[in-house]
């Protein structure tokens, strides 16, 4: 019986190639890299289920997808080395610039490749404290206060980090009315309070709630939900007053994509994310969707504040050279807290 | 110390010579010393070690084992033993040629030579990665060959001098385009891997030999030459029996090495799931997704991998002794 059922099983590849000379074209095995950022783990691993099932039963083709997760900086530094992407999903548009910038695999103007500036999915900077809210962490001034232990990750390789720092400066700017220097003078004596920067998201989230170390995580919403939703009893999310729209883009590589001729896969499964499966899913992992009625199905996203990073920041063409470039504001913080 | 003590040491000392310092020692003491070392293996070798398996089995035997299940888990451990595999006998033969050269020739540099050596042991492994994402990177050896330094020599009067010999040293086209695209496939994959492991891991064998095959001199090779030996037949029936005990034994710290190197293979690996991750790398990267149970099974498996080489050594060497 059991070598019957086998035998059928290597004949049925054959009869389906020989009906698709007959009917529609051959079904091929392809491969899919998607280089990705830290907290998205979850995600896309269940996505690349979701897709490689639709992949198959649009075109028949036998769907691989490989994913490699890291602090979104470090990510596109490999990609820029030649880390053969075919999609990046990153934490910010500055990295996916960076690419494009000094490795034309893909266009300047990526970022107009798909809606809501190419980002499906949106999420907010929230503060994860420990149950009961021992410090009385409340709102962004009070991580500058003394004693209070607060963790994020390296600005430089995590994308995360580069929107809890610019959070803190438009708080600086908007709740306390500081001009530059105060603003700077502000994110200074925050960083003051960080014991360990870890260079990705989930280093952080783990080195908070794995190791025990500090008062208070920056993090991503959807970071923050997921740690709660596995461990309501340890810790609680405090909203500030003010937060950041933290937009994490994608984008096809499309130099790369070419060479593997992956290219119509690949932007079918960016495209897909906007699809309202894909909504729903990035939705249940905690990103807030782009599809404003899936949103409004999840209570769980409140409404706050929020400053964004073209409409406060002048874009990611000006703010990460400014704030995270070599000799920029987080460098020039970053030397006089050695000090 | 009573005079009896006394006169049974000094008559146990004539016959050992050596071993009869230990021996004046008071029994607190020799305790003392005893517990302290046995306390230290216990506190920081076994209770560690004892942890991971607790820690693996804490879902369950099923949980242990769905996680070998995993297609990514998989993949990570047979590319981990598929870079041993490579990477190991590569060694063995750069270790045994080196070992071989420093000791049984003299010549010019063989300090220097020494020295070199023992370079990737002082170096950290995450430059000896990056050294290797620097020649290869996309970047830096495609800008390298196209660099428009190098074109711009062609125009030079040296350079059009010999163009018109025939010889043009720098060529931009198709030919540059190749050389340039062959560093793409090594970092970031299983070569890239492969390299920084030898690198990493080079040292073990040679290091292992050299001193053996110092205190052996060459005066057993010399007498099999005189003898009307050849050069190979020298090797394989005097050098290598005589070494063969240092010799697995360099070859079961290399292996050791090379299954559990993290921070070279870190760096060129980019962390692709079931492609590029090793065993070490993919215990970080399901630690990091909060899959613990399964992150410590992997971790079990080095462990048991790493306990299996070193039972090999064991029973290969009691073998051969009878």
């Amino acid at each position: 019986m059991r070598k019957l059922a086998i035998k059928k099983l290597i004949l049925l590849p054959g009869l389906l190639a020989l009906s698709g000379v007959i009917g529609q074209a051959q079904a091929k095995s392809v491969n899919l890299l998607n280089v990705s950022y830290d907290p998205t783990r979850e995600l896309y691993r269940d996505y690349n289920k979701l897709f490689v099932e639709y992949w198959h039963k649009k075109t028949g083709d036998h769907l691989t997808i490989d994913v490699s997760n890291g602090g979104s900086g470090k990510q596109a530094r490999a990609v820029i080395d030649g880390l053969a992407a075919d999609v990046v999903t990153l934490a910010l548009a500055a990295d996916i610039n960076a690419i494009a910038e000094k490795s034309q695999l893909l266009p300047a103007d990526w970022q107009r490749r798909f809606p809501n500036n190419s980002s499906p999915y949106t999420s907010v900077i929230v503060f994860l404290v420990r149950k009961g809210n021992p410090k009385h962490i409340k709102d962004w001034d009070d991580l500058v206060k003394p004693g209070v232990s607060v963790i994020t990750p390296n600005p430089r390789t995590s994308g995360g980090a580069r929107w809890n720092f610019l959070a803190a400066w438009a708080f600086a700017q908007k709740q306390l009315g500081q001009d530059e220097a105060g603003a700077k003078a502000f994110v200074t004596a925050l960083f003051k309070n960080v014991p360990v920067l870890d260079t990705g998201a989930r280093g952080s989230t783990n080195t908070f709630a794995q190791r025990g170390i500090g008062d208070v995580l920056l993090a991503w919403e959807n970071e923050a939900l997921l740690v709660l939703r596995d461990n309501a009893d340890q810790f609680e999310i405090v909203t500030p007053s003010l937060s950041i729209l933290a937009e994490p883009p994608v984008a096809v590589v499309e130099k790369t994509a070419e060479k593997h001729q992956t290219t119509e896969v690949a932007r079918a499964y960016l495209e897909y994310l906007y699809s309202e499966a894909g909504q729903e899913l990035a939705a249940r992992h905690f990103y807030r969707p782009h599809n404003a009625a899936i949103l409004a199905k999840f209570p769980v996203f409140k409404k706050l504040t929020l400053v964004t990073i073209d409409g406060d920041f002048g874009g990611w063409e000006k703010a990460q050279p400014h704030y995270f470039g070599d000799g920029g504001v987080f460098d020039q913080i970053y030397q006089s807290n050695k000090k | 110390m009573t005079a009896s003590t006394i006169s049974r040491v000094s008559t146990s000392s004539r016959r050992q010579p050596c071993g009869c310092q230990v021996l004046r020692e008071p029994a607190w003491a020799r305790l003392t010393l005893l517990t302290l070392a046995l306390g230290f293996l216990f506190l920081f070798l076994f209770v560690p070690l004892l942890c991971v398996f607790v820690e693996a089995f804490r879902k369950g035997w099923h949980a242990y084992f769905d996680t070998f299940a995993d297609r990514n888990s998989q993949a990570a451990i047979v590319l981990t033993l598929k870079v041993c595999a490579i990477a190991v006998p590569l060694n063995v033969i750069f270790g045994i040629s080196a070992a071989w050269a420093l000791t049984k020739f003299n010549f010019k540099g063989k300090n220097f030579l020494l020295t070199l050596i023992d370079l990737p042991f002082a170096i950290s492994p995450v430059i000896s990665g990056l050294v290797f994402i620097l020649i290869f990177s996309h970047t830096a050896f495609g800008e390298f060959v196209k660099n428009p330094d190098l074109l711009a020599f062609n125009g030079t009067a040296l350079g059009q001098w010999l163009a018109g010999h025939g010889i043009v040293l720098f060529h931009a086209g198709p030919f540059v385009d190749w050389v340039a695209s062959l560093g793409i496939n090594v970092v970031f994959n299983t070569p890239g891997l492969v390299l920084a492991t030898l690198f990493v891991t080079f040292p073990f064998v040679a290091r292992e030999l050299i001193p053996l095959m110092q205190a052996q001199g060459a005066d057993e090779e010399q007498a099999a030459i005189s003898l009307g030996a050849s050069g190979w037949k020298t090797f394989w029936r005097v050098t290598l029996p005589n070494i063969k005990w240092g010799l697995l034994h360099g070859v079961v710290l290399c292996n050791a090495r090379a299954m559990g190197e993290f921070g070279a293979v870190s760096v060129v690996s980019g962390h692709i799931q079931g492609k590029t991750n090793t065993i070490p790398l993919h215990v970080e990267v399901l630690y990091e997704s909060n899959l613990y149970a399964a992150s410590f099974a992997m971790a079990s498996l080095l462990t048991m991998l790493a306990l299996l080489t070193l039972v090999v050594k064991v029973v290969v060497e009691r073998k051969e002794r009878g």
